[in-house]
């Protein structure tokens, strides 16, 4: 086994890096870039902490293989913000108490940032179905729903 | 100085609000370190070797090639770990528990470790190791191993709280037994009996940040850990306890931790790593699968439980008994005693009888579990308690408010309640508009109560007062949920600052006296005890500090508002000092403004809770949805809301996936079938509806600002809630949780007949 | 193990014909990934099949859609002719795992992975799908109820590559529907699986149907006792009753940590029967 030099976008940038063929884009990002906000929970795709947009796809990070990222364009968490300016879902989280321990948080708000893009306008049924792959055991999941209506409002320019 | 912990009435300005907390940007950004998001120089890869086998007798281990591998550092058996066969016994099972000694007692019990320069040489490492096993028979059922013709698991467990103590080895490890006056009097007076078992399985609490740590022994005997844990100073003397650490060389740092809902107040893989450690004279990580984490680490208890109820007819209960059988894992705990303490700990009683009896089995060993044994028995209490009503023609509500326990009541388990809040969320409960929503076809309503003790326990906080002002605020009690909000809410509150100029932080335990782990819902009440203290000590010396700069006695000094004032009108001129102001001359005036406190928490303050849950069961299937739920709870005082609505609403969720659809469940070879998120099914985001909370506040009499612990009693009620709505729903009684839907569509069939 | 990303089909097949032991495609890697966590794994290659040209196109000719086998089924959702044509099948490859497996999962993969309980298998299979094979002698076109044979076994031969999906255009008055059973709202295997395609008469009567059920046999079942009792009706009460009764007949289920016998007999007659109702009513039938 010897390893694969990839060629990407990471958040904007261009990134190098090397990989074995059978290590995760999850492992790659932790591992050997430091971007440790995707977290392994499962490392199955059931627990939605490692989700990571890939090409406009939110996906799961361990159930990608590094070397797929090649050639390809990979948003995570670490590239949400704008510099010092939170994006309106990190902002809306925070305000509404939608996280406690806090580790599901960044999977989270990479897919409700993908949902907002596809669909402003998402009712509150839409909100649970597109972020059921995204597991949270301490909030029963309410303030997370109404952090994303929140948000999702706000990016409307409604006032809230 | 002494600390009056008694509760005085007063209007608060900061407590009760709700700011931003203050870890909230790292968690949005991905900048929060939890236990798997730290590494150090030269750090090693660990892996653990499990058992495939529910029970077996290791027979030889062999290690010599995994040895030799190229990039293995160390290869661990329970051969490299103190031998306390012979010592204190619940040192030997929690050792025994990290790395199996003799045999291994459950499916995914460790029997050896690797630490390599990486992943793949220590998955290579694993497949080098031999293990010789004889497979011994095994049980996992607890009835099953109550039996004397079960497999005996461990031949030195002999029955503890019976007369005389048996003289041949079973799987009961202990009976309990709690309760007063006579019940079979009770019983001959009671117009109405229900009698019925029931079952819960055993569920696991399911946070989604596998166990992960950072261990490195050095030479010179002093040792650092940094890892995800409800208590880093009980890791701290536990690991040390194990491996013959001194206690103050060992360093420990607790991550932010990605749930633990008491799953990480247990030690599982942190003494295998500082072993590896040691040995490999290298820093090591260990990072459990979700896998490891299902098989090896944390479940609740499986239970089997008996009820029986009697009543007259006007809806007063004459007298209660249940017996509770829970298992333990391998290794004799107390989860049933915990369970016969709580199971009619809500109700005023003048005969009750409750048994609790614990099981071993080969499961893995039990952890606390959020109130942990109390929601099996609230089950069956509650489930019985609804049958009595319907079976009376009474309200279910209407009937808990007579019987229920208030100021002056003796509890089942002995103690005198003071000022509790169980009548109160069944008054709120009957009058709250959830309960007269109309229903439609196939659903159901149900409501059930519980209770949970709470529990305080030692505190240390440190307050130390930077030259501008602000303040640091280092306090000993894992956050799991926000409380660094709610602590900084109360420094700000008992010194009269801005929130904003306070920052908490958790610190290691080299830095801080020893804390209690964050359990029994005693972070926020007992640290904020300490914080309320600490604060007042730190106004003590502001208050000298002031009276320097004033040149006045400290007796005219008073704290008022964030600021020293002087008292009388002698001192008219003088204007306020705030903190900064003093702060600013610390350096002139004696040095650092600190203050601390060193407490042990007392008078936690008992909890209760009422629940009313909706649901919709389809007939043909049996599946069940949750379509509307309200906790009603008293918090003493809630100090940051939202966060108490969030513990409201997280133990609801999980009390609701117990009752629905989470179990372990175990194949004929005593394996576990599963071990991940897949097939072990915790709520997800569509399965639930928005959950309503009404928080009540009847302060608490041992804390000043009226505090209780909030955390666990929120899983309590909603195993009895659910299955008394699906029930009333279906017209058939549950009995065994969960209520998934091949068992409602066999109670409905065979109601049928079909 | 090696990592290979043929850019034609030609050489994906040389690649697998020379690893016929030990080889694996990649595609969307939903279920290889997971495979490849376990400590027992073991691979020379894995061809990744995404960067060939086509294969993650849906492509349209007058007779058929052509779905290539690198196809997320998220996008099978987002292609407004083939929802409108095969709404079933789309709403099977639909219920595959979560938003973030949509995003990679794909119907070929669901379909040589060959488990039991696959979504889209069953939906396909009642819709008569039909699956292109390529390997080193050519390529064949099989109904895809062939490529299962067994829990995790395929009738793929060494070195052979499965290219695509042809769904056939349906005629007028038609529509398929799939209904699935699992304890929570998502996130989960099925406990059971009926797909229904039928295609009415004017006078609404039912003139064909195939009915496949998941999850209740090692492999796909194709009901077609299910079909014959509502073939001829307006899905009439008894005539879905007896739909019903042949679906529960026609399982074979084990029980396991998903369901019972029992439970899985008894929830295929009523599923049968409510994916039944729903094409019928996306035919037009009144």
């Amino acid at each position: 086994m010897s390893a694969i030099a990839v060629s990407t976008i990471i958040n904007g940038d261009d990134v190098e890096f090397l990989c074995q063929p059978d290590e995760t884009l999850l492992d790659v990002l932790r591992n050997r870039l430091g971007l440790l906000g995707a977290k392994e929970g499962c490392g199955t795709g059931d627990c939605g902490a490692c989700s990571t947009i890939l090409d406009g796809r939110v996906v799961c990070a361990c159930l990608v293989l590094g070397a797929e990222a090649e050639g390809r364009t990979i948003e995570t968490i670490e590239g949400m913000a704008e510099g010092k300016e939170l994006h309106p879902l990190q902002r809306k989280f925070i305000e509404h108490a939608a996280l406690q321990c806090g580790i599901c948080t960044p999977g989270f708000l990479v897919t409700a940032k993908a949902l907002l893009e596809v669909n402003p306008d998402p009712t509150e049924a839409e909100i649970r179905f597109w972020l059921a792959g995204n597991l949270c055991r301490c909030t029963g999941y309410d303030k997370i729903v109404r952090a994303v209506q929140d948000a999702a409002r706000e990016m409307r320019g409604e006032v809230a | 100085m002494s600390f009056d912990v008694t509760f005085q009435e007063k209007k608060l300005k900061s407590v009760g609000t709700r700011p931003l907390r203050p870890d909230g940007v790292d968690k949005v950004t991905g900048r929060a370190r939890y236990g798997a998001d730290f590494n150090m120089p030269g750090q090693l890869v660990a892996r653990v070797l499990r058992s495939p086998h529910a029970h077996a007798r290791i027979v030889r281990i062999d290690t010599a090639r995994a040895e030799a591998l190229r990039g293995v550092k160390a290869v661990i058996t329970a051969a490299d770990l103190p031998d306390l066969t012979d010592g204190n016994a619940s040192l030997f099972a929690v050792l025994d528990n990290c790395m199996a000694r003799t045999k291994a007692l459950y499916d995914g019990h460790a029997v050896a470790a690797v630490a390599a320069i990486d992943a793949k040489v220590a998955r290579a490492a694993l497949k080098l190791i031999k293990v010789e096993y004889e497979v011994l028979p095994h049980v996992v059922d607890v009835d099953e191993a109550a039996r004397p013709d079960a497999p005996i698991i461990n031949d030195q467990v002999f029955t503890k709280g019976v007369e005389p103590t048996p003289d041949t080895p079973s799987n009961v490890a202990a009976r309990s037994e709690f309760g007063h006056g006579d019940v079979e009097a009770g019983f001959a007076k009671a117009d109405v009996i229900v009698e019925r078992s029931y079952k819960t399985e055993q569920t696991h609490q399911g946070y989604i940040e596998p166990h992960a740590c950072v261990a490195s022994c050095n030479a010179d005997g002093t040792a650092d850990l940094w890892v995800c844990t409800q208590g880093h100073f009980v890791y701290r003397q536990t690991c040390a306890d194990l491996l013959g650490l001194e206690v103050s060389k060992l360093r420990v740092t607790s991550s932010e931790i990605g749930g633990g809902f008491g799953g990480k107040t247990h030690v599982w893989t942190e003494p295998v790593a500082l072993a590896l450690s040691r040995k490999a004279g290298r820093p090591v990580k260990l990072v459990m699968s979700r896998e490891e984490v299902f098989r090896a680490s944390g479940p609740t208890s499986a239970t089997s439980i008996d009820i029986k109820i009697g009543a007259t007819k006007d809806g007063k209960i004459a007298a209660a008994t249940s017996t509770l059988r829970y298992t333990s894992g391998p290794y004799a705990d107390t989860w049933a005693e915990i369970g016969a303490m709580t199971s009619f700990a809500c109700y005023d009683l003048e005969n009750v009888k409750t048994v609790g009896i614990e099981v071993v089995v080969n499961r893995p060993k039990v952890a606390a579990y959020r109130a942990p044994s109390a929601p099996m028995a609230a089950f069956a209490v509650e489930s019985a308690i609804d049958e009595l009503a319907h079976k009376i023609g009474m309200d279910a509500v209407e009937m808990r408010i007579k019987n229920a326990a208030k100021e002056g009541t003796r509890a089942s388990y002995g103690p005198v309640y003071g000022p509790i809040g169980i009548g109160p969320t069944l008054e709120a409960a009957r009058v709250h508009p959830h309960m007269s929503a109309p229903l439609g076809k196939n659903q159901g309503r149900g409501m059930a109560c519980g209770f949970w003790f709470n529990f305080g326990g030692q505190t240390c906080t440190d307050l130390n007062i930077s030259a501008d002002g602000t303040v640091t605020l280092a306090v000993g009690t894992v956050d799991v949920g926000g409380a660094r909000a709610s602590l900084s809410l109360i420094a700000a509150e008992e010194l009269g600052i801005a929130y904003d100029n306070i920052k908490a932080v958790v610190a290691d335990t080299a830095t801080l006296g020893y804390n209690d782990m964050t359990d029994g819902s005693r972070g926020t009440f007992s640290s904020s005890m300490a914080t309320i203290s600490a604060a007042r000590n730190a106004i003590k010396v502001m208050r000298e500090r002031a009276a320097l700069m004033w040149d006045i006695p400290v007796e005219d000094v008073y704290w008022e508002e964030g600021q020293a004032r002087a008292a009388g009108s002698k001192y008219g001129n003088l204007s306020p000092l705030s903190v900064k102001d003093i702060a600013a001359e610390a350096g002139n005036t004696g040095g650092p403004i600190a203050g601390h406190s060193e407490l042990v928490a007392d008078g936690a303050g008992v909890s209760f809770a009422t629940h009313i849950c909706d649901v919709e069961v389809d007939p043909e299937t049996g599946a069940t949805s949750v379509i509307r739920y309200t906790v009603i709870q008293d918090a003493g005082k809630a100090v940051h809301p939202a966060y108490v609505e969030g513990q409201y609403q997280g133990g609801a969720a999980q009390g609701i996936g117990w009752a629905l659809n989470e179990e372990y469940i175990y194949g004929e070879d005593g394996r576990l079938q599963n071990p991940g998120f897949l097939d072990y099914r915790i709520p997800v985001c569509s399965d639930l509806p928005m959950i309503d909370t009404q928080i009540l506040e009847i302060p608490n009499p041992n804390h000043p600002y009226g505090v209780r612990g909030v955390g666990e009693t929120s899983i309590v009620p909603p195993l009895a809630a659910v299955a008394n709505a699906v029930s009333n729903a279906v017209g058939v009684r549950m009995t065994h949780v969960p209520i998934s839907p091949p068992r409602i569509l066999a109670a409905l069939h065979d109601q049928a007949g079909t | 193990m090696f990592y290979e990303r043929p850019q034609t089909i030609e050489d994906a097949v040389g690649m697998l014909a020379r690893n016929v032991d030990n080889a694996f495609v990649l595609a969307g890697g939903t279920d290889l990934l997971v495979r490849m966590k376990r400590d027992d794994f073991d691979a020379d290659l894995i061809v990744d099949i995404k960067a060939i040209r086509g294969m993650a196109e849906i492509s349209e000719t007058d007779g058929m859609f052509i779905i290539g086998a690198a196809v997320p089924c998220a996008a099978l959702g987002e292609h407004q002719a083939l929802k409108a044509a095969w709404p079933g099948v789309v709403e099977a490859a639909n219920l595959i795992g979560s938003t973030q497996i949509q995003g990679r999962c794909t119907i070929a993969g669901n379909l040589c992975n060959a488990s039991p309980a696959a979504d889209s298998i069953p939906a396909l299979v009642a819709a008569g799908a039909r699956a292109k094979i390529v390997g080193p002698d050519g390529s064949r076109t099989v109904a895809v109820e062939e490529i299962p044979v067994g829990p995790g076994k395929t009738s793929l031969k060494p070195g052979e590559l499965l290219e695509a999906i042809e769904l056939p255009k349906p005629p007028p008055h038609s529509a398929d529907a799939y209904l699935r059973f699992i304890p929570r709202t998502e996130m989960d295997i099925a406990v059971v699986g009926a797909a229904v395609n039928l295609t009415l008469d004017a006078s609404g009567t039912v003139k064909s149907a195939r009915v496949a059920l998941g999850a209740v046999a090692p492999t796909v079942v194709l009901a077609e006792a299910a079909a014959q009792a509502i073939i001829g009706t307006k899905l009439e009460d008894d005539a879905l009753d007896a739909l019903a009764a042949a679906c529960s007949a026609a399982c074979n289920p084990i029980d396991d940590k998903r369901g019972t016998t029992t439970f899985r007999k008894h929830v295929a007659g009523v599923l049968g029967k409510r994916a039944a109702r729903n094409a019928y009513d996306r035919a037009g039938g009144a």
